[in-house]
């Protein structure tokens, strides 16, 4: 079975030294010959004010939690799509269960504003 | 057999030394991309295993949603000052290590002296970890769970709106 | 599918009730709190009828994953009665505190889905899923008071030690899985009698895992840690809502648990250690718990640490690891809540805004400013404490002769001195309450539908020291 996934091995191993070997080449043949404007942050010309490290509001927690709780949603339809034919009206009726009472989740996190920016 | 053996020998050490890298860099962002690293090694650990349904969330779920919130969460702390994060009493820090050797010696003894006399797989593994068979066993024998288990996604909703949202309403 | 419908409706219905219907009441309706409040009391008055009319209905359904009438619905009418208990205790209390919002009631009925699921498992499976949901609510109901720092203190301890906890528990489930190749307690359980597992040290490291993770739910030492803290921090009818459903649920899943993990007499070599360890488990507990509450001057971190002298007394009937024992634990859980949720309730009537109020010392001469709080609160100190005629005199009793008979006298004996030494603190109360004068002026108090809770666990405070065989009689329907 693992013989399966080889492609997918090579595919990431190429990528990864693809990758790595522009780095690594960029770092090995670059010319380095940094001045002062060179090693200041890009920011379109203007003087740069403060750290870019800034708090990020809570807001992006929610969306990342909400997207966790959907995701896992999605996971367990990935054995039931695979198994669709097989298991058929039976568990099709068990999913439907399932989504209704996510969905009613969704209902109740669009209707409370969790999703709003505001 | 051998490719197997191989395979997962080179999984482990990678997920080891990603681990490593994730408790040691200092900076937070280093550490999560670390962990990123080590959860596609756990993955490829599963598929030498056989687990192919687990490898799959592995990666949808740990390495996708898990991260986000992980790096989200970086942000939402902003943990400027690596330096201060230091360990500063040295004595803890060995008492801990020291306690850590105690036990893997101790683990590794037991071992040693209660072989478990299994050293390949089982044939069962290669049908069982199958995302057709897990599918399967969910939808039939599992069913009931799988339905409880969405109001626990349910509270777990409603629980993260109530503590993050600011005026709920 | 092997479902029997009768035998499942508590499950189901409360499951449809919350997930199917309450979460899109709450989505469409705003700004009516009493109708979300109404709709989820009968969610629980239905769910408690349903569990007792399934009550002689016993067996499995869900393909063997959970179990029908029995334990389980007794323990399904427990959850529902404190459920309902607590919400009309909590009611006033959070409009008082400003902060009542809907949610609140959700995430205590999603709570005691959860423990049904965990009172009603034949499959480590369910057992766990019961677990997460129960513990998941918990955590935010630990929180709910987002401005106050002992909150959100409670909430981040509650949440990173309950995680870990779980951890274990689910590794110990790995463990057992491994070494019996089974999830149903049903397959367990004969592969454990028989001993036919091939890794037997797999096997009791798994069951050490499992009653570590449970030993935190319960609060036994050392695991209890986190208990004095996050009852404190906690608000007050959170507070009484998990130290008595949260306790009861955790003793529902204990007991059919280790039934199977710990066969008492069946010839597993652990089991004689599992026992040994899960006693010194529970003489440490209450002699931690009641001796920690001696030390105390704040009211709620008192009735926490005694919470957790309760737990270590319960453990007893685990460690006889006898069907008499076990009955002992579901009596005294009985009593317990009633008792204990009493004795919370009453603290968060008195108590005033930013943890003002909660000292012993605020306790003095409550008899004269409130007679009728001081009076029920000395009732449920006097039970808490083990007097008879109330509840607990009954219950600590039956747990008593199950040790014994098991062979744990030295247990029953260190049981019997740290009772001893809770009535120092218990009556303590009492005595600062009847004999000490008010300092101050008292305020006004205005329980509202608390009352209808404190009447309630008076009653059964007092019928279970009385006439403890009605409930006694029930157990004949358990297996």
């Amino acid at each position: 079975m693992l013989v399966h996934y080889l492609p997918l091995i090579i595919m990431i191993a190429i990528g990864a030294i693809f990758g790595l070997t522009n780095i690594i080449m960029a770092e090995i043949l670059g010319p380095k010959r940094s001045t002062r404007a060179k090693l200041s942050t890009y920011e379109s010309g203007m003087e740069p004010v403060k750290s870019a490290r800034e708090r990020f509001t809570v807001k992006f927690y929610l969306v990342a939690m909400m997207f966790i709780l959907f995701d896992i949603e999605v996971v367990f339809m990935y054995p039931w799509a695979v198994q669709f034919k097989s298991l058929g009206m039976y568990g099709f009726t068990a999913m439907i269960l399932f989504m209704v009472l996510l969905f009613s989740g969704y209902l109740y996190v669009v209707k409370k504003g969790a999703l709003k920016w505001d | 057999m051998d490719m197997h053996v191989l395979l997962f020998a080179l999984f482990a050490v990678g997920a080891v030394a990603s681990a490593v890298l994730t408790v040691t860099r200092r900076n937070p962002v280093a550490s999560a991309m670390s962990l990123v690293a080590h959860f596609f090694m756990l993955s490829g650990l599963y598929l030498t295993l056989e687990a192919q349904f687990v490898a799959a969330v592995q990666v949808l779920v740990y390495a996708g949603a898990i991260m986000v919130l992980v790096v989200f969460v970086v942000m939402l702390l902003n943990l400027g000052n690596e330096h201060r994060l230091q360990e500063r009493s040295s004595l803890r820090s060995v008492m801990g290590t020291l306690i850590a050797a105690l036990f893997a010696v101790q683990v590794i003894i037991t071992l040693l002296a209660h072989p478990t006399g299994m050293n390949a797989m089982s044939p069962q593994a290669l049908t069982i970890g199958t995302t057709e068979s897990i599918g399967q066993t969910l939808f039939t024998t599992y069913l009931f769970p799988f339905e409880a288990v969405s109001l626990l996604l349910l509270a777990a909703l409603i629980g993260s709106v109530i503590l993050a949202k600011r005026h709920v309403k | 599918m092997g479902i029997d419908l009768f035998g499942s409706l508590p499950l189901v219905v409360i499951w449809l009730a919350l997930g199917g219907v309450g979460i899109v009441i709450q989505a469409f309706v705003r700004d009516n709190t009493r109708l979300v409040f109404g709709y989820y009391i009968s969610t629980l008055i239905a769910t408690g009828v349903l569990a007792a009319l399934t009550f002689g209905h016993t067996g499995l359904t869900f393909d063997g994953m959970v179990t029908m009438g029995g334990s389980g619905a007794f323990f399904d009418i427990l959850f529902c009665v404190t459920g309902i208990l607590t919400m009309l205790a909590a009611r006033p209390y959070l409009q008082r505190e400003d902060s009542e919002i809907d949610e609140f009631y959700t995430l205590l009925v999603s709570a005691v889905s959860g423990m049904m699921l965990m009172a009603h498992a034949n499959n480590l499976v369910v057992l766990f899923v019961g677990v997460e949901l129960m513990s998941i609510s918990f955590y935010v109901m630990a929180g709910f008071f987002r401005k106050s720092i002992r909150s959100i203190e409670a909430a981040l301890k509650y949440f990173l030690l309950g995680a870990f906890a779980t951890g274990f528990l689910v590794y110990g489930m790995a463990l057992v899985y491994g070494s019996t190749n089974a999830l149903d307690y049903a397959t367990i359980t004969s592969v454990v009698r028989a001993g036919t597992t091939p890794f037997p040290m797999l096997l009791a490291a798994g069951v050490t895992l499992m009653a570590v993770g449970l030993c935190f739910k319960i609060a036994a030492f050392p695991f209890h840690q986190w208990a004095p803290d996050v009852y404190q921090g906690s608000p007050t009818v959170v507070s009484a809502f998990m130290s008595t459903a949260g306790k009861a649920a955790a003793f529902s899943a204990f007991i059919p648990a280790f039934t199977m993990l710990m066969p008492v007499g069946a010839g597993a070599s652990y089991v004689m250690n599992m026992q040994l360890a899960l006693a010194v488990i529970a003489a440490v507990t209450m002699l931690v718990g009641n001796i920690s509450a001696v030390a105390q001057s704040n009211v709620k971190r008192m009735l926490a640490f005694s919470s957790v002298a309760h737990a270590g007394y319960l453990l007893m009937g685990i460690v006889s690891g006898t069907a008499a024992g076990h009955q002992a634990i579901v009596f005294y859980l009985t009593a317990y809540t009633f008792m204990q949720l009493g004795a919370f309730v009453i603290v968060s009537i008195l108590e005033r805004e930013n943890d003002g109020h909660l000292e012993f010392s605020d306790y003095a001469g409550l008899s004269k400013t409130h007679p009728v709080l001081a009076f029920l609160m000395a009732m449920f100190m006097f039970s808490l404490a083990g007097i008879p005629p109330f509840a607990g005199f009954f219950g600590k009793y039956m747990l008593f002769i199950a040790a014994i008979d098991s062979g744990f006298t030295w247990l029953t004996i260190i049981a019997v001195v740290s009772s001893v030494i809770s009535v120092y603190f218990y009556l303590g109360l009492v005595v600062k309450m009847y004999f000490s004068d008010p300092v101050g002026e008292g305020h006004a108090t205005n329980p509202g539908t608390a009352a209808l809770t404190l009447g309630v666990a008076a009653a059964f405070t007092v019928l279970l020291g009385v006439l403890p065989s009605v409930l006694q009689s029930m157990f004949t329907a358990f297996h």
